[in-house]
């Protein structure tokens, strides 16, 4: 069977097309949607679902933060305060963080950056979106009826005798972590299986390496955590006594098993948003990622090592000393591997040609943010001073800098930079970009007192405070309420665009990553015929003509 | 281009690839299918290793703490019908990998009976663990607050080592249930005549299920019974 | 330049000795992460406005790293890491090995409140007095789920583990009064579990403390041990009654007669020899793990008979045993040739 074989050169453009039959369309009905197997799909129903998971979780912040503007109780009362910092906590880290880019963006970019027609195993696809509806909706029911107050670390011995019903949460949990590792398999296999002729591994792009890297770190460690929240409703429910010292329990115990996954975990979040900011600045600054093996490497090195580091979130804990300075040493070594990531992405603008667009904004925001959120992460991990940061603001500063200020500006930029290809329309830029600026100053504003605060010996998880930090607290809320104005005003210019949106065209940003290569919206099957890939992606030379070789 | 809805098996376009009525419509060949459907369950193999290395390593800081109370338990335990189930596991994986091997030679049949028999034991298994839990309850050698096992009663942390032996057991059947459930879906397609010298990836896939399922028994075995 | 620095980074008092060390090291790993982070910003706004798009769809050269660029990259971050992490390591290490003469408190948390209680001393709700300039070591447990002591002002912190002591000691600097808040989330109110650490000259201590023994003080502060019918009195006479009721002074004579089990007498830090050969100090946590699983570690020559004491030693009685043993000892005082090198001083 023989087909046309597209040049690797795209032709001048004409008028921007809108492809009129595509995935969106092709099979009409909510029964085709719900029974689909196209990548494409389940991508988008991801994007519905985590953008109502993303809206809860933040109204339990917004409420936890409003709650914070007085030191005394504001209008909840302690109780209700606990479970909305758990809940947020869970919400986010659960149903939003964890599933959000590998399930949108991994989804509906893998095949198309590998030239393929869909994930290796479509029906699995299909199914880890189930689970995670599943498991939400029995975290929702947990959220309704009554909630969890545990924080959501739910450490022992405090989660299995709270008179709180903790159960449909840790069920909830359970169950999300299906969906977690049926996508994390079903990535790895596709990276294997499913290149098309031209892609080798070193060829391929950097968001695919993200991807692959962190769908290792879903498949070894989630198991983990569905063990430990078994074990703690089991505790809780059977009175087995586990972790319980009474019967000669070790509560610690359940702190190593808690954090052997959730310390991976946070790569599995930070991990994709890498691999997104490698693809925007590579198609923003147009121009070749510089030092591509390193960063290809460094990812798979923040997820292998990323796996010997849990007992950071341990050194105050009883732990020895000794296996404090290990864990510390280790800690080290994978903030070395971002730093590479970070002189490599700053490097990539060396003799660019810089496109000023709202996903370049949201990378200068992720680069701002993960510096100062790594180079805290590496003062947390230094030990001697997290004696006195554990378990205080600081720390809440330093992973909300990381999920928020990195992993979402990523979100937001892939959002912006993929729509045109998702949906065939454009979004306004100049709304984009002032809501960018909200957003990243409103960010500062929420996070940059909580730093100080921690400082100051804030801790944690406090529903009343000492007076002293009352300033702080009240600027971070009003600095929450600008973020999530931000957040409000790029939902509805999106819904604007996608209802009457300009026509995008196949590739309005001239980007010459391998996922433009095809119409937008793509077609149901892809690739309307078999492309070639002679050159790495992000290669940007003029048609004819050799490109110019720098070293540095 | 032709639409395609979820079908039952593999299912695709025939043809669009010309002949083989298994191979999925975005695969190339079936080599490469089978390659990743075996890939595929060697991760989902390692994500249930990684499920036991938790309760393994629960086993390990417990058995430290007391190993006074650990060593006299085991002694508790019936070595006979532990031994027994060791046994019938062991053959039982055996009989799988035969049933792989006939299916694969074209022999339906002979792969029928092995599963049957790979499923029998499975219940056999489930029998024998069954009287063991009932001597347990009847003993009082429960885990946690359920523990009153007079005979341990002198040993701290006693129903420390009952709570790892239900939970490890008890997560090892459930997973045994589980490759029972699978084995006798790989048997009703195999009775139905779904597999022949080109295609048998599912009874492969189930058997290395079953073999985990067994290789896990492996190490309980000694570290609960023999030690 | 501390005081500017701390003032800047919104860190409270310096109030002991682990503050200063701990606050030279954020410093530090602050500024350079100031000043480099601002290098690094500087480069990419120079190449954003060096390196903008002049004209639509511009190609762009293929620029790669050297090897020897990638590694001095790798380098120099790595160098910082691992020198902070050296620091870091070693000012830990210091922090977690209490000196050998400290004064040592008992600290009960409990939903949602602190306990505390001296050796020979009072007990406490809430406030914690000790003297400045001397080691204090606190032995920290909790009742129910798992609190942590926090002291901002000293930097210190501990978890306080149920079923198990831990430890945590500081030299406070200056007399005053230094906010506890417990650090570890346990329910309800845990945001208001705070406590007050009153630290005194060394002098003022000791009389309060004498006059708290001998009860002349009229807001003498007394809890009472824990829960129970009101016992008044120090650990160590409270850690008697306990021995008497659990029938231990059945087998472990305070005369100094090894009996059923060893003696008692001097027994705290002796150097003891297991059946299994190994050498162990009888220390705190020897004492109480005994307690709790008499098996584990038996002393040469005895008989493995103890039966267990879990469920049936609260934490306070096992607290108040442990001090009693410590006072029992004896006045042997001999003079025996040293056994390492003895300093002689030079002679003029």
């Amino acid at each position: 069977m023989s087909q046309p074989v597209a040049s690797a050169i795209p032709a001048p453009t004409a008028a921007p097309v809108y492809q009129e039959i595509n995935y969106l369309n092709a099979d009409r009905g909510v029964a085709s949607w719900l029974k689909t197997l196209d990548h494409k799909r389940i991508g988008v129903m991801y994007f519905a679902s985590v953008l109502m998971t993303f809206l809860l979780g933040g109204i339990f912040a917004m409420i936890v933060r409003f709650e914070l503007t007085t030191p005394e109780p504001t209008f909840i009362g302690a109780n209700t305060y606990n479970r909305m910092f758990t809940l947020h906590g869970m919400v986010m880290v659960f149903l939003f963080m964890i599933p959000a880019i590998p399930g949108v963006f991994g989804n509906f970019c893998l095949p198309l950056m590998l030239g393929a027609k869909d994930v290796a195993f479509p029906r699995l696809n299909l199914m880890s979106l189930y689970v995670y509806w599943i498991g939400s909706a029995i975290v929702l029911t947990g959220v309704i009826t009554g909630g969890a107050d545990s924080g959501w670390t739910f450490y022992a011995p405090y989660s299995t005798s709270t008179p709180m019903t903790l159960f449909p949460v840790l069920l909830g949990v359970f169950v999300l972590g299906f969906s977690s590792i049926l996508t994390g398999l079903n990535f790895i296999v596709t990276v294997h299986t499913l290149r098309a002729p031209g892609i080798t591994w070193m060829k391929m792009p950097l968001f695919v390496w993200a991807i692959y890297a962190t769908s290792i770190i879903q498949v070894l460690a989630t198991p983990v955590i569905g063990l430990t929240t078994l074990l703690v409703g089991i505790e809780k429910v059977g009175g087995f006594g586990f972790f319980d010292p009474g019967r000669g329990g070790d509560p610690v115990l359940m702190q190593h098993l808690f954090w052997f996954y959730s310390h991976p975990a946070v790569y599995i979040m930070v991990l994709p948003a890498m691999g997104v900011m490698s693809e925007i600045v590579a198609a923003f600054a147009r121009k070749n990622i510089f030092g591509y093996k390193m960063i290809a490497y460094s990812s798979l090195g923040i997820a292998f090592v990323g796996f010997f580091a849990w007992g950071h979130h341990m050194f105050v804990s009883g732990q020895s000393s000794f296996d404090g300075g290990g864990f510390a040493v280790i800690s080290m070594l994978v903030g070395v591997f971002t730093a590479i990531k970070v002189f490599n992405w700053v490097g990539t603008l060396y003799r660019g040609a810089i496109l000023v667009t709202a996903p370049f904004i949201y990378l200068c925001g992720f680069l701002f943010f993960i510096v100062f959120g790594g180079m805290t992460g590496i003062a947390l991990a230094t030990i001697s001073p997290d004696v006195h940061w554990h378990d205080t603001y600081f720390v809440v500063a330093h992973f909300h800098f990381i999920m928020v200020g990195a992993v979402i500006m990523a979100f937001l930029a892939a959002i912006h930079y993929w729509f045109p290809k998702m949906f065939g329309k454009t979004y306004n830029e100049g709304w984009a970009m002032v809501a960018a600026a909200f957003i990243v100053l409103g960010f500062n504003a929420t996070f940059i007192p909580q730093f100080l605060a921690g400082n100051a010996g804030m801790p944690r998880r406090y529903y009343m405070y000492p007076e002293r930090f009352t300033g702080l607290n009240v600027a971070s809320t009003m600095g929450s309420t600008l973020l999530a104005f931000g957040f409000v005003m790029i939902l509805i210019y999106l819904i604007f665009a996608l209802l009457r949106g300009r026509i995008a065209g196949e590739n309005p940003w001239h980007s010459k990553g391998y996922e433009w290569r095809t119409s937008s919206p793509p077609i149901k099957e892809n690739f309307a015929e078999t492309l070639e890939y002679p050159e790495e992606p992000h290669t940007y030379r003029e048609p004819g003509e050799e490109p110019e070789h720098v070293i540095i | 281009m032709s639409s395609s809805d979820a079908s039952a098996h593999g299912g695709g376009h025939g043809d669009a690839h010309g002949g083989n009525p298994h191979l999925a419509h975005h695969f190339d060949s079936m080599a490469t299918q089978n390659h990743a459907s075996r890939l595929g369950m060697w991760l989902f193999l390692g994500t249930e290793v990684l499920l036991f290395a938790g309760l393994f390593l629960g086993y390990s800081v417990y058995r430290h703490f007391y190993h006074e109370a650990f060593r006299a338990a085991s002694h508790h335990l019936s070595l006979t019908l532990g031994t027994i189930n060791t046994v019938v596991l062991i053959t039982s994986s055996f009989t799988v990998a035969m049933a792989y091997y006939s299916v694969k030679k074209g022999n339906s049949k002979a792969a029928a009976g092995l599963l049957t028999f790979t499923i029998l034991c499975a219940v056999a298994f489930l029998c024998i663990k069954g009287v063991e839990y009932n001597e347990k309850f009847q003993e009082g050698a429960l885990p946690g607050k359920w523990f009153h096992f007079h005979e341990m009663q002198g040993y701290p942390g006693a129903n420390m080592f009952y709570t790892v032996y239900f939970l490890t057991t008890g997560l090892h059947a459930f997973h045994v249930i589980v490759g029972m459930a699978v084995l006798i879906w790989v048997l009703r397609r195999t009775i139905r005549g779904d597999f022949d010298k080109n295609y048998y990836i599912p009874v492969e896939l189930g058997g290395l299920y079953w073999h985990l399922v067994d290789l896990v028994w492996i190490f309980l075995f000694p570290l609960l019974y023999l030690i | 330049m501390n005081d500017i620095m701390r003032s800047i980074l919104w860190l409270p008092e310096q109030a002991s000795t682990f503050a200063k060390k701990v606050d030279q090291l954020h410093y530090f790993i602050f500024t350079v992460t100031m000043a480099s982070s601002l290098l690094v910003g500087l480069a990419a706004v120079v190449f954003f406005f060096k390196y903008r798009e002049r004209r639509a769809r511009q190609s762009t050269p293929i620029v790669e790293p050297s090897v020897r660029f990638e590694l001095t990259v790798i380098a120099i971050p790595l160098i910082f890491f691992l020198a902070w992490f050296v620091q870091g390591f070693r000012d830990f290490v210091w922090y977690t090995t209490p000196p050998r003469n400290t004064m040592d408190v008992y600290v009960m948390g409990k939903k949602w409140m602190w306990k505390f209680a001296y050796p020979d001393g009072p007990n406490a709700i809430g406030t914690l007095h000790v003297p400045s300039d001397r080691p204090v070591r606190l032995l920290l447990t909790s009742r129910d789920v798992i609190h942590s002591f926090y002291v901002p002002d000293f930097r210190v912190k501990m978890d306080a583990l149920p079923g198990r002591y831990t430890e945590l000691w500081f030299e406070a600097t200056k007399p005053g009064r230094y906010q506890i808040l417990c650090a570890e989330y346990c329910g309800t109110w845990h945001s208001q579990m705070w406590g007050e650490v009153v630290v005194m000259p060394p002098a003022e201590f000791d009389d309060w403390m004498t006059q708290q023994k001998a009860g002349l003080l009229s807001d003498r502060v007394d809890t009472g041990g824990d829960d129970g019918p009101g016992f008044h009195g120090t650990l160590v006479e409270y850690g008697k009654r306990v021995a008497m009721a659990q029938g231990c002074l059945k087998c472990h004579s305070l005369t100094g007669e090894p009996h059923i089990g060893p003696t008692w007498l001097d027994l705290y830090r002796r150097r003891e020899t297991l059946e299994t050969g190994e050498t162990i100090i009888a220390d705190e946590g020897y004492l109480t793990d005994s307690m709790i699983d008499p098996r584990a570690k038996i002393v040469k020559g005895y008989k493995p008979v103890m039966p267990t004491y879990r469920g049936r030693l609260t934490a306070p009685d096992a607290a108040a045993l442990v001090e009693f043993i410590k006072s029992l000892r004896s006045q042997n005082l001999e003079n025996v040739p040293s056994k390492e090198a003895v300093y002689e001083p030079a002679r003029r």
